[in-house]
């Protein structure tokens, strides 16, 4: 496989890290496959802007940073206005129009995915806006199979909410899809 | 990869035990500070008292969950003064001890420190780096503690300082910490850094008994008879008694006599000293870990250590495929310094570049180490950004004449 860098962003308390984490650990503990996971730290996490950047790969990652993502995630217009210059040309970025209008023409695929209007109007519950976003990077990359997904999120999610963050994924999976 | 060769004994065995199908070792993919936890727990930590500092938190943050689950104990303290004597207390008692901190916190150990190495009493401190003086960077990355961890503590002494780049080598140098610590009778420093504490990578968690374990080395001295705390056996070692158990002994920060009580002696102070130096100093090449990779032909080699030799690696890898002889030689010993081992791998090498994020710590002692102290180049950042390959090719085409 190519390596895969991605970035993550968007604000604190939109669980981009925690997506971030779910992927790499389903692509290293049911995919065989190695993975990097660091994010911005500080007061910035907590509220501000946030960024997490995971590299996957099928060989060893050494410098566990990303400088020019394949894919770019920004969920926020402050996180696009900050981070768009970076993506890798011919890269892929996506974004939810409900927080981002895009304003420059960049080398790269552009998604723009109603994420968040959907899990409001199928689950209406915002808490999985993130896995939601974690379907439609699945779906675009083909990265992992949504499977290994499902395994990492029964290993951390309580029960009860188990089957809401299913539905999210599924209608991430559906909106890159479409 | 036949050009990689380790310096750690354990590291070439393990792959093979793992093909074997051992049952119980595990993947897991969590960050750096939590397979410091996992490794602690492994080498039989039971006591870990601390106080919380970014980025050293998820340390203590782990094990006040797990020590508690396994009836062991953790014990939030007010500061890192206190986190430090307590675990020093603990170790006399018995335990196998950790603190963890940063550099704030490092800076506060420091007295006690040197009591644990007077006292000869087996510890690991954590050092999580961050960027300094005073309380600097909280959430940034530097490696500027290293002469700290040798020098931060006052008088003539010895210290072991242990590093690691990647989650599979903290968890060993971690396990490996705890042997020496028990092995020489001594603190040992593990100066990790804020990038490898906090990034999250594979680790393979090794099946009980896959790696070695250093036990306390304890008295056979029965109870009743005369027991002297500070009497080496015919190899060196001191055999030692748990504090408030069968035997009463005195322990002190002042220079001692075989039986811990003060003395000012010249003769006991002279040998005292010499034996804190000389029980460390005199096993450089036995504490010696290290990493080469494509040294054996390298026209350039890089010294680095750390989450600096992630970049360092990924910079020899790249060159590489291309033909350019680089090398690299990651320390994971950095005290005692191993001089003996830059100065092996160093010698054909036409220029050395240390990678490193301070103003040039390691490398005084590389230049101090190899026979033409001109032929040695700093490459750092010092800015509490992570150094990237970029910053090293740049310093790498000035040296080459290349030009920005």
């Amino acid at each position: 496989m190519e390596r895969c860098r991605m970035v993550f962003s968007g604000s604190g308390g939109q669980g981009v890290i925690t997506a971030a984490i779910i992927l790499a650990e389903a692509a290293v503990l049911y995919e065989n496959l190695t993975a990097v996971q660091s994010q911005s730290y500080g007061p910035e996490a907590r509220g501000g802007s946030t960024r997490t950047d995971v590299i996957i790969a099928d060989s060893t990652i050494y410098f566990p940073k990303v400088t020019q993502p394949n894919v770019l995630v920004c969920l926020t217009q402050e996180a696009y206005g900050k981070f768009y210059p970076i993506i890798r040309p011919g890269g892929m970025l996506i974004t939810d129009p409900r927080f981002v209008r895009l304003e420059k023409k960049v080398d790269a695929r552009q998604f723009e995915l109603p994420m968040y209007q959907t899990v409001m109007e199928k689950i209406g519950k915002p808490i999985v806006f993130n896995i939601c976003m974690l379907g439609a990077v699945v779906g675009i990359t083909q990265l992992v199979k949504p499977e290994s997904i499902l395994k990492v999120l029964e290993t951390r999610i309580p029960k009860n909410f188990l089957e809401m963050n299913r539905q999210a994924l599924d209608l991430g999976l559906a909106l890159a899809n479409a | 990869m036949s050009d990689i060769d380790t310096g750690s004994q354990e590291a070439g065995d393990r792959g093979k035990t793992l093909e074997s199908g051992m049952p119980s070792s595990e993947i897991k993919f969590i960050q750096g500070n939590e397979v410091c936890v996992e490794a602690a727990l492994y080498a039989g930590l039971d006591f870990f008292a601390g106080y919380p500092i970014t980025p050293s938190t998820e340390i203590a943050e782990h094990l006040s969950a797990r020590l508690p689950q396994a009836g062991k104990t953790f014990i939030q303290m007010e500061d890192e003064i206190a986190s430090i004597c307590a675990i020093i207390g603990a170790s006399l008692t018995g335990h196998k001890v950790m603190t963890a901190t940063s550099g704030p916190g490092f800076s506060l150990m420091q007295e006690a420190l040197g009591y644990a190495v007077m006292t000869e009493i087996p510890s690991v401190i954590v050092n999580v780096q961050r960027g300094g003086p005073s309380t600097g960077l909280p959430t940034h990355a530097s490696q500027g503690d290293v002469n700290q961890a040798r020098w931060g503590t006052h008088g003539d002494h010895a210290i072991i300082t242990l590093t690691a780049s990647n989650h599979q080598d903290v968890f060993s140098i971690t396990v490996d910490a705890f042997n020496l610590a028990e092995t020489y009778r001594t603190p040992v420093i593990l100066l990790f850094d804020e990038v490898v504490g906090h990034m999250r990578e594979k680790v393979i968690i090794p099946a009980p008994g896959q790696l070695p374990l250093v036990e306390r080395l304890r008295t056979s001295v029965r109870e009743g008879i005369d027991y002297h705390p500070y009497l080496p056996r015919e190899d060196g070692r001191l055999p030692m008694s748990d504090f408030g158990g069968v035997h009463r002994y005195n322990v002190t920060g002042l220079v001692h006599d075989m039986w811990g009580f003060p003395s000012g002696n010249p003769q006991v102070v002279q040998g005292l000293l010499r034996h804190l130096v000389d029980k460390i100093n005199n096993n450089a090449r036995e504490i010696a870990r290290y990493k080469t990779y494509f040294t054996e032909d390298a026209d350039c080699m890089l010294v680095s250590y750390g989450s600096s030799a992630r970049s360092a690696l990924h910079v020899v890898m790249n060159r590489r495929q291309r033909g350019e002889k680089l090398g690299l030689l990651e320390l994971q010993t950095l005290w005692p310094f191993p001089a003996h081992v830059v100065r092996d791998v160093c010698a054909r090498a036409e220029y050395v570049v240390v990678v490193e994020m301070n103003m040039g710590q390691v490398l005084e002692q590389v230049k101090l180490a190899v026979d033409k102290a001109q032929k040695v180049f700093l490459a750092n950042r010092i800015d509490g950004v992570f150094i990237n390959p970029t910053d090293i090719r740049n310093i790498l085409r000035l040296i080459q004449g290349k030009g920005v």
